[in-house]
């Protein structure tokens, strides 16, 4: 068990236990084992103050009955997981469909020349407009305003303008997180394409956005973090998605606790795709490390 | 006509030249890089450019392959302006195939698939084929044991030896190497000009700049000095080397030769 010699994982915790016994010292491990060991005390202590403030806070008993009461948690629980299949459908539909508006708009605004520039200039304006208005107005004007319209055939559901805000809106912010990639992409595997007799979108196509795709997916990943929460703010124009219905559960029981389980749902999914991103920006530097030898 | 020029098969001057260029002036902002240049390749003719860094020999080969906007001149390649408006130049592209001094390879890609992209997207060929046409270059060339190897897998060499495999996947008219060992390590050059050699020898029509001047003498019919622009003296490769007119042509030549490149 004590026999690995390498880099500190939280297994290493459990040798510091008093059945474990300090493992064998060899190398850099002590110094590691003792800096592993300061970081775990100060956050104990750090934690342990909060939570004795908190606990012993006048209004404890009160807080602790509304947000964290166990029989309202297990009895909201099931409601608040299936709305949360909404909040997955919108984000899936709309992570797709911003996936290829975006990358549609980066590949406009990167068109050289000035016959493209009306195209340049539009998908300019777009992610300006749509990177500067709230979220939430989009979500309202879209969601009641288009439906307001009357025109025949149009849908009364708010479920297609849900997704329909949350695509455009997301596809501002990634549009310009692809741009960055192409941008990225050296002039000279252009030059090298166009050598061999590829038109400029082959040369788009095979050679400049899968390199351009490939740099960017840790910050593609990071806008899915924040597109993933920001499927709540559909709630507001009548979506009943975890949110909402954590909301009518709460005016139900006059009990916040729904809501922290809503919090605990979205942990439960986020902090994965968090970490996936790490490993993908370790793995990137890695590998940008690894090409500059 | 050289003894060189005279031992290798087709040399001799056809009645249209592979590559003719007049009268060719390019300038990026203020710097006039390009100052009129006239001159003609023949049929599987090797012509080597020498000059000082920055005497035009990239921007030249860049012209030709159109991959620099000229602004004055005429370019015709086997009887074809392709300066003229309108040309197709993704056409013309197909038919010279360029190797740049720092390989551009294409490095999300295999060995392989940088050989059989052009082939496969731009002439329309069958994956089966075009890998059937890649292997036996990249077997030619000793390369068949790296076909899955991505480009950061390889030497330099190796690198320089795919991108000339690339280019050739194509079957171009005319072959422009720019620089092609400039970026190499000394002990990887070798290779690289071998393959070069050999491809003179089959009567491959290039087009060389280079700074590897017992490279020049060995494999070109005929050697031009660019100098500011123009070219200032050309001629077979023993006059240029052993007597060269031009007063800048000799000074080119003593620095070549103080530096021991030569």
């Amino acid at each position: 068990m004590f026999s690995r010699v390498g880099p500190l994982d939280s297994g290493d915790l459990i040798n510091i236990g008093p059945s474990g016994g300090p493992p064998r010292v060899r190398g850099r491990q002590p110094t590691v084992l003792r800096s592993t060991f300061v970081a775990l005390v100060s956050t104990v202590v750090v934690f342990g103050i909060l939570v004795w403030i908190t606990v012993n806070a006048p209004g404890w008993a009160d807080v602790q009955a509304s947000f964290f009461s166990a029989t309202v948690f297990s009895n909201a629980f099931p409601d608040i997981a299936a709305a949360f299949w909404v909040n997955i459908q919108l984000f899936a539909i709309a992570e797709v469909l911003t996936l290829v508006l975006a990358l549609v708009l980066a590949v406009l605004r990167s068109l050289p020349g000035p016959v493209f520039f009306p195209l340049r200039f539009l998908a300019t304006i777009y992610a300006d407009i749509f990177r500067a208005v709230p979220g939430v107005l989009v979500i309202y004007i879209l969601g009641f305003g288009i439906p307001g319209l009357g025109l025949p055939g149009i849908p009364t559901d708010p479920f297609p303008y849900a997704v329909i805000a949350l695509t455009l809106i997301y596809s501002a912010y990634v549009s310009e997180v692809y741009r960055a990639g192409i941008e990225s992409v050296h002039p000279s595997q252009e030059a090298a394409a166009r050598s061999l007799g590829l038109s400029r979108l082959q040369a788009l196509r095979y050679v400049i956005l899968p390199q351009a795709v490939r740099r960017v997916i840790p910050p593609l990943l990071n806008d899915f973090i924040g597109l993933q929460k920001d499927t709540v703010l559909v709630s507001y124009i009548g979506v009943v998605e975890i949110f909402r219905q954590s909301q009518i559960t709460q005016q139900a029981k006059f009990n916040y606790t729904p809501y922290m389980a809503t919090a605990l749902v979205f942990i439960a999914v986020t902090i994965p795709l968090a970490r996936l991103t790490d490993v993908l920006v370790q793995r990137d530097r890695r590998r940008a490390a690894a090409s500059s030898r | 006509m050289s003894s060189t020029a005279a031992g290798r098969a087709g040399a001799t001057p056809s009645a249209t030249p592979a590559l003719f260029v007049a009268g060719l002036h390019k300038s990026f902002g203020q710097l006039e890089v390009l100052q009129g240049i006239d001159m003609a390749v023949a049929q599987h003719e090797v012509v080597c450019l020498i000059g000082a860094s920055g005497s035009g020999k990239s921007t030249l080969l860049r012209c030709v392959n159109l991959l620099e906007p000229i602004d004055a001149g005429r370019i015709v390649v086997a009887g074809e302006e392709i300066t003229a408006p309108g040309v197709d130049v993704n056409r013309i592209r197909r038919r010279i195939g360029i190797v740049f001094q720092a390989f551009n390879l294409f490095p999300h890609m295999s060995v392989l698939d940088n050989v059989t992209l052009a082939p496969r997207k731009v002439l329309r060929h069958a994956p089966a084929e075009a890998a059937d046409r890649a292997l036996a270059l990249l077997e030619r060339f000793g390369l068949a044991d790296k076909r899955a190897e991505f480009p950061d897998r390889l030497s330099g060499g190796q690198q320089q030896r795919v991108a000339i495999v690339r280019a050739l996947a194509m079957e171009p008219e005319l072959l422009l190497l720019d620089e092609v060992t400039s970026a190499l390590d000394p002990e990887l050059v070798a290779e690289v000009l071998a393959v070069i050699r050999e491809l003179a020898r089959g009567g491959m029509t290039m087009l060389i700049a280079t700074h590897e001047m017992g490279f020049a003498r060995d494999i070109a019919n005929r050697v031009c000095f660019l100098d500011a622009g123009r070219i200032l003296e050309e001629g077979p490769p023993e006059q240029i080397f052993r007597a060269p007119r031009a007063e800048r042509t000799q000074r080119f030549l003593q620095r070549v030769m103080e530096a021991g490149r030569l």
